[in-house]
C-alpha cells in the first residue's frame, strides 16, 4: 500500500467578521481588514490530514495570490501540510475563476497527486467554480459536497458520501480525483503551538510566471487577460429603511409599539 | 533544536517582548516569541510617541525604515479648567532635524515592524496563540502552554513575561496577582481622520512634522488623569486616561469621559471635521515604583507593562529599555550556561542603574499625586484659569492691584506653603518633561 499524495488548493480571504460597510456608499471597506485562510478550506485541509493519518503520505497546500497569502499557507503547514507553494506574479493578478483554475492546473500537473481537496467555495467570491474547473483542466473527475471518504488502494478508487439538502448520495469513482469537502465532513482541527513552530521552520515555495511558462503554461491564459468573465457593474446591497423609535414615557412608547405591530397584524 | 524546546520563550510581541527577543536573537540565543494577537500590535494601544532612545540602540537610524507618523517639534502642556486652557509650549524645528523630539506612531504598524526585526535576527515568532498557562516544575517555570495537550506546550530555560499589564504568565506563576484598581488607569483613544494639510495648518507644522499636546486638569472631572492629542500623518490620536478606581467612583463609562474631553472648547476646534476611524481602550500601569512586582522569580523575567514599568507618557520607552536589558542578561546567561534566578537577578541590578528605575524612583510620588488628586486636577487648574482670566482682561484696574488680588487668592485657597511643597515634591514627579 503506497502513501497518498494530496494537493489542497487554498485561498486567503478578508476576515468577514471584521468586514464593515461604508455607511454612506454601502461599499465594502477593505482597508485594514485582516486576511485569513478561507474557512471552507479548513475542511479540505482536515480531509487531507485524516487521509494522511490513515495511509501516510504528503500534503501540498497551494495558492495563487499576492505574497501576503504566504500567511494562510503557513497556517496550512502548521496544520500538517508538508509543502506549501504560492503562485505569485503580477501577471496572475485579477484572474477570474477560469484563469485561476488554469494557472493552478499548470503547476499541479507537474507534481504527483492522488487527491485534490478543495473547500466548497471562497467566502469572498462565493462562486464555487475553481474546484470543478481545476478538475477539468487536470482531466480528472470531481465530486462536490463530499462528507465521507473511503479509499480502496487495491482498486485505486473511492467510495464517498455526497451531502444533499435532505440526505446523501453514495458515489464511487477512481482516483486521481478532485473533491470539494462539505462542512458535514467533520469539525476541522486548529493548529497547535508546535505545529506553528514547525511551520515557521519550513519555506514556502514561490512560483512565478516564468516558472509556469517553463512548465508549459500559456501566458495568454493568465491573469486579467486570460479571464473571459467580465463584470459590468457591482451593486451594493440596498440601504435598509430606517427603523422607528418611540421616545418618551416607556408605557406610552410600548403602547405605540403594540399599536404599530397590531396594525401590521404581527401581534 | 526541536520545536518544543528553546533557550528562552518570550510571551508577548509588544515593544518589550520584541526588544528582548531582538537583543537575544542577535547574540545567538534560540528564542521563541508567542503573541496572542493575529499580528503584533493587534491587541496593543498607546498614546503614541516613540522616542529616539532606547530604540536607536537596537535599530540605528530606525526612523529611516520604521513606519512612523510625524516628527514631534511642538511639545505642549495644557492645563484645562472647565472652559479655559493654559498652555506651555516648546517649539523647535531642530527637534525634527535631529529626531530628538520623538515620533508619533500607530501600534498596528509599528509593532509588526519591530517584531519583524527580531524575526530577521533569528527569533521564531508565533502569532494568534494566547498563552493560557505556565508549566511549573519544582517551583520553577520551565515553559508555557497555549492549550490542551503536549502539542501546545513549549519548554525553555527561562521565560520573559512581556504579556502586558494583566500578565497571564506572572499571575499563573503566582508571582503577582491582578493589579489593584488604583494601580491602573483605563485609557480610551480614538483615531480621528483629517487631511494632512488640515493637520499641518491647525498645528502650525510642516509636512512630516507635528505636535503633541498633553492635557491635565478638568479633563477627567477633577479626578486624576489626563488627556492627549497627538498628530499622525493623516489622523489625530485623541484620548483620555483615568485611574480605574476613580472611574468606578465617577460611575462613568470611559467613552463618556472621552466625549467630554473632545467637546472641551480648547480641544473641539482641533478635531473639527474629523472622522472617527477607530476606537481603542486599554489598561495602563500607573502604580509607579511601589507597584513593581518581583522582576526575577522562578525563572521568569518581567518586562514592560507586565512589570508595571510605565511612566506616563513613556510606557513604550520603559518597555523597550527593560526588554533590552533583560535580553542582554539572558544572552549572558546562555554564554555562561547558567539560567539560575541568582544569575538572572542581574537584570534587576542593571535595571536599577538604568534610566528606567531612576525615573521610577524619581517619580515615586506619582502614585500619591494620583491619589490626592483634588488639588492637582481640580483646585490648581481652576485657580490658574481664574487668575489669568483676570490678568488678561484690561478694564482700568491697575496690574498691581490685580497681582495682589491673585496672591490673595493663592493664599486663601491653597496657601503658599502648600503650593511650594506641592511644586517642590510632587509637580516635578508628574510632569512628562
Amino acid at each position: 500500500m503506497g502513501e497518498l499524495n494530496i494537493v489542497v488548493p487554498i485561498k486567503q480571504v478578508p476576515d468577514v467578521s471584521e468586514l464593515r460597510l461604508d455607511p454612506v456608499t454601502h461599499a465594502l471597506i477593505r482597508e485594514g481588514v485582516p486576511s485569513v485562510l478561507n474557512p471552507y478550506d479548513r475542511y479540505a485541509m482536515e480531509a487531507a490530514i485524516r487521509l494522511k493519518e490513515q495511509f501516510g503520505g504528503r500534503i501540498t497546500a497551494i495558492t495563487m495570490g499576492p505574497m501576503q497569502a504566504k500567511k494562510a499557507l503557513q497556517e496550512c503547514m502548521a496544520l500538517g501540510a508538508d509543502e506549501a507553494v504560492i503562485l505569485s506574479d503580477r501577471a496572475f493578478a485579477a484572474a477570474d475563476t477560469w484563469a485561476t483554475a488554469y494557472t493552478l492546473s499548470v503547476y499541479i500537473k507537474t507534481i504527483p497527486y492522488d487527491f485534490v481537496f478543495t473547500g466548497l467555495k471562497a467566502i469572498d467570491g462565493e462562486t464555487g467554480q475553481v474546484g470543478p474547473e481545476l478538475a477539468e483542466f487536470l482531466g480528472i473527475p470531481h465530486i462536490t459536497y463530499v462528507r465521507k471518504i473511503e479509499v480502496d488502494q487495491t482498486t485505486r478508487s473511492v467510495r464517498v458520501e455526497r451531502q444533499l439538502e435532505n440526505g446523501y448520495d453514495v458515489w464511487e469513482a477512481p482516483y486521481p480525483i478532485l473533491m470539494s469537502i462539505a462542512r458535514e465532513y467533520g469539525e476541522p482541527r486548529l493548529p497547535t503551538l508546535q505545529g506553528y513552530i514547525e511551520a515557521k521552520r519550513k519555506q514556502v515555495k514561490v512560483v512565478t510566471v516564468a516558472d509556469l511558462q517553463k512548465m508549459g503554461g500559456d501566458p495568454k491564459y493568465f491573469g486579467l487577460k486570460g479571464s473571459p468573465t467580465f463584470i459590468p457593474k457591482v451593486h451594493p446591497p440596498p440601504a435598509r429603511p430606517p427603523g422607528t423609535v418611540w421616545e418618551g414615557d416607556p408605557k406610552e412608547a410600548v403602547r405605540k409599539l403594540v399599536e404599530a405591530l397590531s396594525e401590521k397584524g404581527l401581534v | 533544536m526541536g520545536s518544543d524546546r528553546f533557550d528562552v520563550v518570550v510571551v508577548g510581541a509588544g515593544p518589550a517582548g520584541s526588544a528582548a527577543a531582538l537583543t537575544m536573537a542577535r547574540q545567538g540565543v534560540d528564542v521563541c516569541v508567542i503573541e496572542r494577537g493575529e499580528y503584533p500590535g493587534a491587541k496593543n494601544v498607546f498614546g503614541g510617541v516613540v522616542y529616539k532612545w532606547p530604540l536607536e540602540k537596537l535599530v540605528p537610524k530606525f526612523w529611516e525604515s520604521a513606519p512612523l507618523e510625524r516628527r514631534m517639534i511642538d511639545h505642549r502642556l495644557v492645563i484645562l479648567d472647565k472652559e479655559a486652557g493654559f498652555a506651555l509650549s516648546f517649539r523647535d524645528d531642530q527637534l525634527g532635524e535631529e529626531a530628538r523630539g520623538g515620533f508619533t506612531a500607530l501600534r498596528s504598524k509599528f509593532d509588526p515592524w519591530f517584531a519583524q526585526k527580531a524575526e530577521e535576527a533569528g527569533a521564531v515568532l508565533i502569532t494568534g496563540m494566547p498563552v493560557s498557562d505556565v508549566i511549573l516544575q519544582d517551583g520553577r517555570v520551565v515553559g508555557v502552554r497555549t492549550g490542551e495537550g503536549r502539542e501546545n506546550e513549549v519548554y525553555a530555560k527561562a521565560v520573559v513575561a512581556a504579556d502586558g499589564v494583566m500578565s497571564t504568565v506572572l499571575q499563573k506563576a503566582g508571582i503577582r496577582g491582578p493589579p489593584n484598581p488604583d494601580e491602573v488607569a483605563i485609557g480610551v483613544k480614538e483615531i480621528v481622520e483629517l487631511p494632512p494639510e488640515t493637520i499641518e495648518s491647525r498645528f502650525n507644522a510642516k509636512a512630516g512634522r507635528g505636535a503633541r499636546l498633553e492635557f491635565f486638569g478638568a479633563v477627567t472631572k477633577g479626578k486624576a488623569g489626563g488627556g492627549f492629542v497627538y498628530t499622525n500623518t493623516n489622523t489625530l490620536s485623541v484620548g483620555v486616561a483615568v485611574l480605574l478606581s476613580h472611574l468606578m467612583e465617577l460611575k462613568l463609562k470611559p467613552y463618556e469621559l472621552l466625549d467630554e474631553f473632545k467637546s472641551h472648547p480648547y480641544v473641539a476646534p482641533l478635531l473639527e471635521g474629523g472622522k472617527v476611524k477607530e476606537y481603542q481602550a486599554h489598561l495602563i500601569p500607573e502604580g509607579g515604583y511601589a507597584s513593581i512586582p518581583p522582576l526575577v522569580s522562578k525563572g521568569v523575567l518581567a518586562v514592560g507593562d507586565a512589570a508595571m514599568l510605565c511612566l506616563y507618557p513613556e510606557g513604550t520607552n520603559m518597555a523597550m529599555a527593560s526588554g533590552m536589558i533583560a535580553g542582554e542578561v539572558l544572552a549572558r546567561a546562555k554564554k555562561n550556561d547558567d539560567f539560575s534566578d541568582n544569575r538572572l537577578s542581574e537584570y534587576r541590578k542593571q535595571l536599577e542603574e538604568s534610566y528606567v528605575m531612576k525615573e521610577h524612583k524619581r517619580k515615586k510620588n506619582y502614585g500619591a499625586v494620583l491619589k490626592n488628586d483634588k488639588r492637582f486636577f481640580n483646585d490648581y487648574p481652576s485657580l490658574i484659569a481664574e487668575i489669568l482670566r483676570e490678568l488678561v482682561t484690561v478694564d482700568g484696574v491697575d496690574k498691581g492691584a490685580k497681582h495682589s488680588e491673585a496672591r490673595k487668592k493663592i493664599r486663601e485657597r491653597v496657601g503658599y506653603l502648600r503650593l511650594l511643597r506641592d511644586l517642590y515634591s510632587d509637580v516635578w514627579s508628574v510632569l512628562p518633561w
